[in-house]
């Protein structure tokens, strides 16, 4: 049983990492995209382009690992969510592949037209919006299990009203993310004009992440009781949580420590994520999965957490590594020095 | 869309997915190497263009990563959404090197970051060397444990089957399976030998089109060097490949070698076609099968006829068989004579016929690649898992999958088209002449 817990957790927190580093690079897309529109981008593109560079192939392998690790830890999940998420993760997949690839392909290739950067700020709004119907999924009533196996309904998906919401949250989440964290790297590489853009867009995103966030705990009042009974017993975690949302606005707001002002951002979406996690517990698909007849085998499951902890022991040390010369090099942020082997 | 067309449109939409991604990750896990090889020769002899020359490849690489890693996902995300049922019973068994592939994938995509962004941080150019092993050995074992999982797929074992269900599950002994050696060594050597070959063919295409620049040379003759050594291992290798085939996955080799009757001193068949069951055209070699298969001229070796109808692969892998080894030999014959021909300086080698041969041998590489991954699959057949399920038990019973091959072929145009575009232009725009007077003048400012 308390592998069962170990295992989920792990990749619980896999995803939070996920949707924390993805919303980054998905809504710095987004506003360079915006500011082009807006005839602004001298002021963010340096900023994000300096960011991504050398992160954006880490950001996919948090969820490449996350999808990996659910079949491995669970495999009943391949056959519940792989027969049904067939189209969305699909659609997912190929946004992320050109989004992926479109990166690559102007940052170093030097394939630069207005146009993609457009669609590459636009897609990255898109994905989120289809990852995050594995999430409405989750909550039941949307599959049927029938003879041949199991369908999704899609009529009753897409005129769910608990749908929308999830998509609106998770593209306001995103944007809200990514307005934090980089009005905090504008102002660490003391560009002035940036952290005052991305500082509006930070506080202009706030307001809907949370109005989504509390209108999708009222409405699974109605679509599932039973999770929504269960959130209600959590109160008091969502309340950690709103507390810490208030302190990164009102620092924001302040213009005072910008880095402290994400910090209380992971906290919030951390307290937020795990929360509703356990919310969730015991059910991977409600009411078909539960993390207990989906686990899998005991020497499995012991494998697959030794090969998780020499896997941490080796992953830590390099990603502080590629931290500290990057994120954390005051130089390199300052964009002092760029020292990359492309021609510019 | 009934299950027969789901199971045919899955088949299709996975072997699209897997040809596509191979091109890309085979030279991501071969071109690390080639760079570090080079990076090293360039540290070692204090010359400048090797340097150059690893600066320029990675420069490229990062391309075709890109390429992989985004196709890699898709397939990675594939094998649940097409195969639900195969993933189900396969997780709990082979979901070890899965696991660990996506480590080894995130430590070389750390590393690769780092090393992309450090070229000038170092003073020390070994420093930044050092970088690169990390990639390069994230780039193979990412390889070694995704063909673990494929060797299972062949051979599965480490579980037994109970009343249907699974019991006595050994993860670390369905990792080591008797296919994983042979299968592993030939995935990691061609991919070497396949990386370095398509960098000869940039090479000698440079030096047959207007460029004769010295660093060209350089180029391809380091380059030629490593591909022959590579695919001389590929050919040892290959023979290991054949004696594990005889032992273990019997009715793939005789249906590689059209080997209907179970006899001994079997004779090799080269070539050929195949009407109405009879062999045509082919050039036979007596005993060569039994050598093959055995190391023994006189070996029995077993033929279709053990085998029931149903679980006979297609015979059309012959083709794809002789296509593989037929390029592998070509590529050492060509290899063997240009590195002897220039250590003899003769002059034939650096001729513009000879260059030809070489510009033609990278794409040959990645056709034998292909032929290759084609043969092993579809020499599997009936089986997803060999003796266990069925391809046509494991597909997804979702009608959609015709509509998602089309979006998923889309996407893979616009990504071959991309990253073809972009990578000659890279070239183009910047050849190494000017980059070499460049960094002159830049060296000169320096000093000032």
């Amino acid at each position: 049983m308390i592998l069962e817990i170990i295992g989920i957790s792990v990749l619980w927190l896999f995803l939070f990492g996920y949707v924390i580093v993805a919303s980054i690079d998905f809504g710095a897309g987004f506003f360079n995209a915006y500011s082009l529109f807006r005839g602004k981008q001298h002021v963010l593109t340096r900023i994000i382009q300096r960011y991504l560079s050398p992160v954006w192939e880490v950001t996919n392998v948090f969820l490449v690992f996350f999808f990996v690790g659910i079949v491995g830890f669970f495999p009943k999940t391949a056959y519940y969510y792989g027969t049904v998420l067939l189209v969305p993760a699909s659609i997912a997949v190929i946004l992320l592949a050109i989004r992926g690839s479109y990166y690559a392909f102007t940052t170093y290739g030097g394939l630069k037209q207005k146009k993609w950067t457009y669609l590459y700020g636009l897609s990255g709004l898109f994905i989120p919006a289809s990852l995050s119907i594995v999430l409405t999924i989750s909550e039941g009533g949307f599959v049927a299990e029938s003879a041949p196996g199991l369908e999704l309904n899609y009529w009753s998906l897409f005129t769910s009203p608990l749908t929308w919401s999830i998509v609106v949250l998770s593209i306001a989440a995103v944007l809200y993310i990514s307005a934090v964290f980089l009005t905090w790297y504008a102002h660490k590489a003391q560009d002035e004009p940036a952290t005052e853009l991305l500082r509006k867009y930070a506080l202009i995103w706030s307001l809907p992440a949370i109005i989504t966030a509390t209108g999708i705990i009222v409405e699974l009042r109605g679509h599932n009781p039973e999770h929504f009974s269960r959130l209600m017993d959590l109160w008091w975690l969502f309340g950690i949580s709103f507390i810490l949302f208030a302190g990164t606005v009102y620092l924001i707001w302040k213009r005072k420590a910008y880095g402290f002002a994400f910090g209380l951002l992971t906290g919030q979406f951390l307290v937020a994520f795990f929360a509703y996690g356990v919310s969730h517990y015991p059910f991977l698909l409600y009411p078909y999965l539960t993390i207990y007849d989906s686990f899998t085998n005991e020497a499995m499951a012991a494998a697959l957490i030794i090969a998780f902890i020499a896997g941490l022991g080796l992953l830590l040390p390099s990603l502080y590594l590629l931290l500290r010369l990057f994120l954390f090099n005051k130089d390199y942020v300052q964009g002092k020095r760029d020292d990359h082997a492309k021609e510019e | 869309m009934g299950n027969e067309e789901s199971v045919f449109f899955s088949r299709v939409l996975t072997e699209l997915t897997l040809s596509f991604h191979i091109i890309y990750a085979t030279v991501g896990v071969g071109i690390p190497l080639m760079i570090m090889i080079a990076q090293w020769v360039g540290i070692k002899k204090q010359d400048e263009h090797y340097i150059l020359l690893a600066r320029r490849w990675t420069r490229g690489f990062v391309i075709t990563v890109a390429v992989g890693v985004v196709t890699g996902t898709a397939i990675g995300l594939q094998l649940s959404l097409l195969w639900p049922n195969f993933m189900e019973l396969a997780g709990n068994v082979i979901a070890l090197p899965l696991f660990m592939e996506t480590f080894a994938f995130f430590f070389e995509a750390i590393f690769l970051g780092i090393y992309l962004y450090t070229w000038d941080r170092f003073e020390n150019q070994k420093k930044h060397m050092l970088l690169l092993i990390p990639v390069a050995i994230g780039a193979s074992f990412s390889a070694i444990f995704i063909t673990i999982v494929n060797a299972f797929m062949n051979a599965p074992q480490g579980f037994d089957i109970v009343n249907g269900q699974l019991v006595n599950i050994n993860p670390v002994l369905a990792m080591f399976t008797p296919a994983m050696p042979t299968k592993v060594a030939h995935v990691l050597s061609t991919a070497y030998m396949t990386s370095a070959f398509v960098l000869a063919s940039i090479g000698a295409y440079r030096l047959l089109k207007g460029s004769n620049h010295v660093y060209h040379k350089k180029a391809l003759f380091l380059t030629m060097k490593i591909g022959l050594i590579f695919s001389i291992a590929t050919a040892v290798i290959g023979d290991f490949s054949g004696k594990y085939l005889a032992e273990y996955q019997p009715e793939k080799l005789a249906a590689a070698e059209w080997h209907f009757e179970t006899e001994k001193g079997a004779p090799l068949m080269l070539y050929g076609l195949l009407d109405d069951g009879e062999v045509k055209y082919a050039i036979k070699i007596p005993f060569a099968l039994s050598i093959l298969a055995h190391s023994n001229p006189n070996a029995e070796v077993i033929g279709l006829d053990q085998f029931p109808e149903n679980e006979i692969p297609p015979l059309y892998i012959h083709y794809l068989f002789d296509l593989m080894v037929t390029i592998g030999m070509w590529m050492t014959a060509l290899s063997l004579i240009y590195v002897v021909g220039t250590w003899l300086k003769m002059r034939f080698v650096a001729s513009k016929w000879y260059r030809w041969l070489i510009v033609l041998g990278g794409p040959l590489s990645i056709i034998a690649i292909e032929a290759g991954w084609w043969f092993a699959e579809v020499g599997r057949q009936p089986w997803i898992l060999r003796g266990i399920m069925r391809t046509d038990e494991a597909a997804t019973i979702s009608g959609q999958v015709d509509l998602m091959l089309l979006l998923f072929a889309g996407l893979y145009l616009v990504l071959a088209v991309g990253s073809i575009i972009v990578l000659t232009r890279m070239f183009r725009k910047n050849p190494v002449e000017q980059e070499l007077s460049d960094r002159e003048l830049e060296k000169e400012g320096d000093l000032r």
